[in-house]
């Protein structure tokens, strides 16, 4: 059975949920272990079989080498983009990278691409809703920071196609929870959303108003968050080891990820205890332990959340709004709940915010929403649109290096800009063009998107072609361009260089193979399924002629029995699911009579003093009889 | 290589007022059909058109607005989400056009500019591009400093100079930033005014247009005569506004 549902999926730099809208609610699919977080975590096993979620965590302290985390700190990235990640992450590059590649990450003696890892997340998160659901799952609306550029945003669309899903929209997760919020809400104001998760920070100001969730500016930072204040603590903890101890674990990844695992758990009761200790058995016997109070835990964190200030005043400015008029500030993401980021979030807004989502799934309950809409609308969402924009202004390098913006920041998508382009030499053929992404006034500073080469350009004079290129950027925040030379009337040839980036062929080539014939597996298994169960209400039926009840039924009845035994009998063979379900359903249907007399007579037989285990009935009614459906899992 | 940074579209005549519906056939449609809902394929139309406004300079903000959102709700590619691949491809090409349409009208600057451009004229060299790339190849712009601004524009130079000498030397120098800080005021207090003498030259070119469409001719003189006082104007906005950029610029590096 295959219907157009579509998941809602946040896919976090610590958590992954995957959620779906429940009539008029937006709720979050559990996974098999019953919890809805599934940590963004892979490994692969002794048979590099890949582990993802809670599973996978062990492996992060017994087999680092074959472990990763965080790996959307890595997506849409370039080798010269992470080399400061390089240094608090254990991440492990590919020996063999070949300057310009996508990165490749080594997980045992294999390497993957960060959407190769993100896509073994997205389809444990698949397969969870396929279980959830029983049937297969498809389409996707998946979030990602406000602030991704176009390449993050690219690897999160390939990493949904190599998992098997259609990525019908990318979401912003601020916005997401918006919808959230303004489902639950229904207000019209301004509301500021502080998203401040594992890995990224994002700050968007929108107005709702009538049901249009209308992003107003949006700013943030894709690598800050809660990993950082992690990264820090353990550093602590590593120069305390060195300088007390005088053992030196920086490069023993099994001690860095007790450390972690240690750290991350103060870190969490530092938000509600006033002080806390640390205690760690490290290996070859030894003992860390340490008391940090929360004093001390929050002027240590002071530097990373104050990170969050500049964006803030930023999106304020662009929206040209004062905090007075915010009508409220909503806070999303696991790093929120720390009382010091509410207290900055306070006195930023001169505000108390409002705390009353759950930071952890709030994200993905919007997304759902978000899917919801785009299946066509339900009665809740009936009057919903988002319109949001873009985080980071286009540009075109000109003369002189210098970046000519051509679409600004937070200019609602789908947004375009036409530019227009001539040659510099007599019968000049091709025209490069180079796009950028960022607010810098130098091409340099700015984000190289791609590369674009216009060839075939009609051989003209110097200055005489006029070639149209337009630059659209569509509603997931995602870069397409085409081209036309105006006095020939030819279509120019694009040929793109993505700076940081798989190819669509390269994208084609991951595609999870496991993955596609766990779909096929599933289809296989619904007809093999059905069979059987065709195969249990044929022989029942066969029992049933036998029974008395078979006499009583007309001619007619029998006649129309015998039709659709035929052709169930004829369809069973057939590989469709839906023939042989529909033969079943029709059989089912057609022997009821038979299956209430035969009930009649059983409970009658009953009724003449024996029990219906030894009434006479043969495997009769009260096991399989025509009525009876199989067990279908 | 770029010819022109300002903006986009280049004006076709109107669609005509009775097109009919690719789908159904028979109703009125333009951007979206009032009988099916279905998006229409999107026609090159300038902004103003693509809102069936007049080119005047004067609107009413609140009913562009509404206007705006109302096709959003019809256009948006997440209401079209589940129709055919023509239908979808439609949709983002006529909501980025809404959108940009949108984006350029509700804004003055933005919108005379856009109009002026519509008009034939082109303010490039007061453009900030322009401005980027005669400081980066180091060749002196083509820009004009308006005549009453020489000798302030000067005198402002100057000790944005000595600031940035200062700065390299890490010194600081409170009685010049302060200085700098009010002339920087001032500027933006011609910048608003400036605005306010825009909207002036607003109504003469809005009579034109009524004018005109009222079935009275034009003359291509007069025409000229208000696009050249509100091409004025935004230059010396235009040059203020850079001005500022400079100055926000020193006192923050």
């Amino acid at each position: 059975m295959t219907t157009d549902r579509i998941v809602g999926i946040d896919l976090g730099t610590t958590n992954s949920l995957v959620a779906f809208m429940q009539g008029e609610t937006p709720v979050v699919i559990p996974g098999e272990d019953g919890l809805n977080l599934v940590p963004s975590v892979v490994a692969l096993d002794s048979n590099n079989q890949p582990i993802i979620g809670n599973a996978a965590r062990p492996f992060l302290i017994e087999t680092p080498e074959r472990a990763v985390y965080s790996i959307k700190r890595l997506m849409g990235r370039g080798v010269e983009d992470i080399r400061e990640e390089l240094k608090l992450f254990p991440f492990r590059l590919a020996a063999d990278l070949a300057p310009g590649e996508v990165l490749r990450i080594k997980l045992g003696d294999k390497t993957f691409t960060p959407p190769e890892i993100s896509a073994l997340i997205l389809r444990q998160l698949k397969r969870n809703a396929e279980r959830f659901f029983n049937e297969t799952v498809s389409k996707a609306v998946i979030t990602v920071p406000a602030y991704f550029n176009d390449a993050q945003r690219q690897a999160t669309k390939d990493a949904g196609r190599i998992a098997g899903l259609e990525v019908l929209r990318l979401v912003n997760e601020p916005t997401a929870a918006s919808l959230a919020y303004g489902l639950d809400k229904k207000q019209n104001g301004i509301v500021a959303v502080y998203d401040l998760g594992g890995g990224t920070f994002d700050i968007s100001i929108l107005r709702l108003h009538d049901g249009i969730f209308e992003v107003i500016a949006t700013n943030g930072d894709t690598h800050l968050g809660g990993d950082d204040i992690d990264n820090l603590l353990i550093t602590i903890a590593l120069d305390d080891i060195r300088g007390d101890m005088g053992l030196d674990f920086r490069r023993n990844a099994e001690a860095v990820q007790t450390i972690r695992k240690a750290v991350i758990e103060a870190k969490i009761l530092l938000s509600s205890q006033p002080s806390i200790k640390l205690d760690i058995d490290l290996p070859g016997g030894k003992r860390y332990q340490r008391e940090i109070t929360r004093e001390n835990y929050e002027q240590l964190i002071q530097p990373i959340i104050h990170r969050t200030v500049g964006p803030c005043k930023q999106a304020l400015k662009d929206a040209q709004l004062k905090p007075e008029q915010i009508d409220e500030v909503v806070l999303v993401g696991g790093s929120t709940r720390i009382p010091k980021v509410r207290a900055l979030v306070k006195e930023l807004f001169q505000r108390e915010p409002h705390t009353g989502l759950n930071p952890d799934e709030v994200v993905a309950l919007g997304a759902a929403v978000q899917a919801n809409i785009l299946g066509g609308g339900s009665e809740a969402t009936q009057n919903m649109l988002l319109l949001d924009v873009t985080p980071l202004s286009l540009g075109i390098e000109v003369a002189g290096g210098v970046t000519d913006k051509i679409i600004l920041r937070n200019s609602t998508i789908p947004a375009s800009a036409t530019q227009f382009y001539t040659t510099q030499i007599d019968g000049q053929a091709n025209v490069a063009i180079h796009v950028l992404q960022g607010e810098r006034e130098l091409a340099s500073d700015c984000r190289s998107l791609a590369r674009f080469d216009l060839k075939g350009v009609p051989p003209m004079a110097a200055g005489m072609p006029r070639i149209e290129v337009k630059f659209l950027i569509d509603a997931n925040g995602i870069l397409h361009v085409s081209a036309r030379e105006q006095r020939s009337g030819t279509e120019a040839e694009i040929d793109v260089q993505p700076s940081y980036g798989l190819t669509d062929e390269q994208v084609e080539g991951m595609i999870l193979d496991s993955f596609d014939n766990a779909e096929e597996d599933f289809r296989r298994r619904q007809v093999i399924e059905a069979r059987s169960e065709a195969e249990t209400i044929l022989a029942a039926l066969e029992k049933g002629k036998k029974s008395p009840a078979w006499g009583q039924l007309t001619t007619a009845e029998k006649k129309q029995i015998a039709k659709m035994e035929n052709s169930l009998a004829a369809v069973k063979a057939e590989d469709d699911y839906n023939t042989i379900r529909m033969a079943i359903d029709a059989l089912n249907q057609g022997t009821m009579r038979l299956a209430e007399l035969m009930m009649d007579s059983a409970v009658s037989t009953a009724l003449k003093g024996k029990t219906m285990d030894e009434a006479d009935l043969g495997e009769g009614p009260t096991a399989p009889h025509p009525v009876a459906k199989a067990d279908f899992e | 290589m770029t010819n022109s940074s300002l903006t986009t579209i280049t004006a076709k005549p109107a669609p005509e007022e009775t097109q009919s519906c690719w789908s159904c056939g028979t109703m009125r449609a333009v951007h979206f059909c009032e009988a099916c809902g279905k998006v229409q394929p999107p026609t090159p139309v300038d902004y103003f058109t693509f809102f069936g406004l007049p080119r005047k300079l004067n609107l009413d903000a609140a009913a562009l607005e509404k206007d705006f959102y109302e096709l959003s709700r019809k256009l948006h590619p997440d209401l079209n989400a589940r129709a055919g691949g023509r239908e979808q491809e439609w949709s983002l090409e006529q909501s980025s056009l809404l959108n940009d349409a949108h984006r350029t009208l509700k804004d003055p600057i933005q919108r005379t500019q856009y109009l002026l451009h519509l008009e034939g004229v082109e303010l490039e060299e007061q453009s900030k591009s322009a401005t980027e790339k005669a400081r980066a190849s180091g060749e002196v712009k083509k820009q004009i400093v308006p005549p009453d601004l020489l000798e302030e524009v000067f005198d402002l130079n100057m000790q944005l100079e000595e600031l940035r000498m200062h700065k390299k030397r890490g010194e600081d120098d409170p009685a010049l930033i302060e200085e700098i800080g009010r002339q920087k005021f001032e500027l933006e207090e011609k910048q608003e005014n400036l605005l306010h003498e825009l909207k002036d030259y607003w109504k003469t070119w809005d009579e034109l247009i009524e004018r005109e469409s009222a079935g009275h001719p034009v003359s291509e003189d007069e025409r000229k005569r208000a696009r050249d006082k509100m091409v004025d104007v935004l230059n010396r906005r235009n040059y203020i506004r850079n001005l500022v950029r400079d100055v926000n610029e020193a006192l923050e590096n």
